[in-house]
């Protein structure tokens, strides 16, 4: 009985790298504020998530080419989608500052938890190798 | 992990929203500068932001699983330019100022005093929410440093 690192950890690992790379998304939204026709993005987790417990679509497309799209136009292999606005503002700029501090803190309490879960997966693997 | 863009990010939104803050002070402070005509005349100067795409060039380096390829996400703000703001100078009647000309009329600044404060505010208030994401993203950092950690 191997111990393996990918059984050990889960999907908590992919969850972690999600929320970091949320938060770079929300972080750029909340730095374009005030830009002229920026419109605020972000990320389906939920999405991410699926596809990699695999009950997504099996049948993606091969991406020999960083250019390369993917199979599904829905965003559901990670792809940044733009936010549907609730007050746009007349220069085309749909980041609203609130949603996306409160997002950003949002995201980042939830990465303190998957950063958790990781770290007694650690604690765990510890433990077993130790054998006491 | 790309935690670290996060500072590249927030440091962009900071010195864009300083360029901002600038031009402000130097508005305010040119708001009563008068002169004898038009072309010498000091203009209120505003900053033009523009999203930085750079993400496009060298999509899909270090991608892994799902996330493999970048999606064109820009990588935080610029500052493209600063333009001068075309809305008419002031033209007062001051035939006793220094500046006036022969008809006795000085050009003051079309600076918006009121315009420019609430800008000012604007910015602050940008400025301080990017040190927050500054801040949280230093602590998440901070955070998997100690990842295995008893």
């Amino acid at each position: 009985m191997a111990i393996s690192f990918d059984k050990a950890l889960g999907i908590h690992e992919l969850a972690l790298n999600t929320r970091v790379r949320r938060a770079e998304v929300l972080a750029n939204n909340l730095a374009n504020a005030d830009t002229p026709g920026f419109k605020a993005r972000d990320l389906d987790f939920r999405a991410i998530l699926a596809q990699a417990g695999g009950d997504g679509s099996g049948l993606a497309l091969e991406q020999s080419n960083p250019g390369h799209m993917g199979a599904s136009d829905s965003g559901a292999d990670g792809e940044l989608m733009y936010r549907n606005p609730l007050q746009p503002s007349i220069d085309g700029n749909t980041v609203d500052a609130q949603q996306e501090q409160s997002a950003f803190m949002r995201n980042a309490m939830d990465y303190q938890a998957s950063f958790q879960f990781l770290n007694n997966s650690f604690a765990g693997l510890t433990k077993a190798l130790r054998g006491e | 992990m790309s935690l670290g863009s996060i500072f590249d990010i927030a440091g962009s939104g900071m010195s864009a929203q300083s360029v901002r803050l600038n031009t402000t002070a130097s508005n305010i402070a040119n708001a009563e500068t008068a002169s004898s005509s038009t072309g010498e005349t000091y203009r209120a100067r505003k900053p033009v932001f523009s999203a930085v795409q750079d993400s496009l060039l060298n999509a899909g380096q270090g991608g892994f699983g799902p996330m493999a390829g970048d999606d064109g996400a820009s990588a935080g703000v610029r500052v493209d330019g600063i333009v001068e703001s075309d809305a008419e100078l002031q033209m007062r009647y001051e035939p006793n100022h220094p500046a006036a000309n022969a008809d006795g009329y000085v050009f003051y600044p079309n600076v918006n005093v009121v315009e420019e404060m609430a800008d000012m505010m604007s910015s602050s208030r940008s400025f301080q929410m990017n040190v927050d994401v500054m801040n949280t993203a230093k602590s998440m950092m901070q955070r998997i440093l100690t990842l295995g950690q008893q």
